[in-house]
């Protein structure tokens, strides 16, 4: 089975990457960029029957830092 | 009086904190991060600076869950000191012996100069400069900018547990924090760099005094 986790600063948690990517958009021209915020994507391929719970602990230990993020798990 | 230094594979400041341990005074050994045991009688545990495992993922998570990681813990848990610079700083913050979090430097830059601090918190490893007093050490991060949200902010200030402040906050630290302490007091995480400060080779010897009351302090506890 493969899943794919969405990792994001939480809100309110200051991004200067995705500032930086902002004020780029506008440089190059496009209007209209009210903000813009930059994740990761963490594809993994798991043995199948692999629990939601088990992949939770994967991202809570390890993948996520959850003082300043969070998840978001995706089956594919 | 001994003193153990982490090596993760991409730590750079490993000898440089050895050295300036054992120019104050301290025994020290170089511990793999692999080994799973600290060697017998250590003081105090040093989590040096760099760019462990290439700062994969997130600075410091890959070394926070290495296996020598569960014995800086347990020695932690004992009451035992644990000091980590930059690198260091960011594994402690990860391996959730100190709280917050350090995310990329607000204006995005690398910054690599000597910075003011302010010293604040007492604790073995301030009180040779004493509350108050203005110091300057260098920093070099990418990622230093302390974050907590404003419960545990205002909870590390009611506890006086910030040890170091910057004087002109170079990084967008949340309240200008540069070093926290665990409740205990015994667990230092910092951004600045001491041990580059601490020889008159250096230009600055504003870090010594850290290594030398900390030695000090240990010897006489």
């Amino acid at each position: 089975m493969k899943v794919r986790v969405h990792v994001m600063l939480k809100d309110g948690v200051l991004d200067p990457q995705g500032e930086a990517v902002r004020h780029a958009l506008g440089a190059l021209g496009f209007d209209g960029v009210g903000s813009v915020r930059q994740g990761k994507v963490i594809e993994m391929d798991l043995a199948d029957g692999t629990s939601e719970a088990k992949i939770g602990e994967m991202c809570e230990k390890l993948l996520a830092n959850t003082v300043i993020e969070s998840y978001r798990i995706e089956s594919l | 009086m001994k003193a153990a230094v982490i090596v993760f594979p991409g730590s750079n400041c490993d000898r440089d904190l050895a050295r300036a341990f054992e120019r104050a005074g301290l025994q020290v050994a170089m511990v793999w991060h692999k080994d799973t045991a600290l060697p017998d009688g250590i003081d105090i545990v040093g989590i040096p600076g760099g760019f462990s495992f290439g700062d994969y993922l997130r600075c410091g998570a890959i070394a926070a869950n290495a296996p020598i990681v569960g014995a800086v813990k347990a020695h932690a848990d004992r009451g035992g000191y644990v000091l980590g610079i930059c690198n260091g700083f960011q594994v402690l913050t990860e391996t959730g012996l100190l709280p917050g979090a350090l995310l990329r430097n607000a204006g995005l830059k690398y910054i690599c100069r000597t910075i003011g601090l302010r010293v604040e918190a007492g604790s073995v490893y301030t009180e040779g400069y004493g509350t108050g007093t203005d110091i300057a050490l260098p920093i070099a991060h990418h990622d230093g900018n302390y974050f907590a949200d404003p419960h545990t902010l205002d909870s590390l200030e009611a506890e006086d547990r910030v040890a170091f402040r910057y004087t002109d906050n170079p990084n967008g630290s949340a309240r200008d924090i540069a070093g926290v302490l665990s409740s205990n007091r015994r667990v230092l995480g910092m951004m600045p760099h001491p041990e580059r400060a601490s020889e008159t080779a250096h230009g600055n010897e504003d870090g010594a005094r850290l290594f030398a009351h900390l030695t000090a302090a240990l010897t006489t506890a």
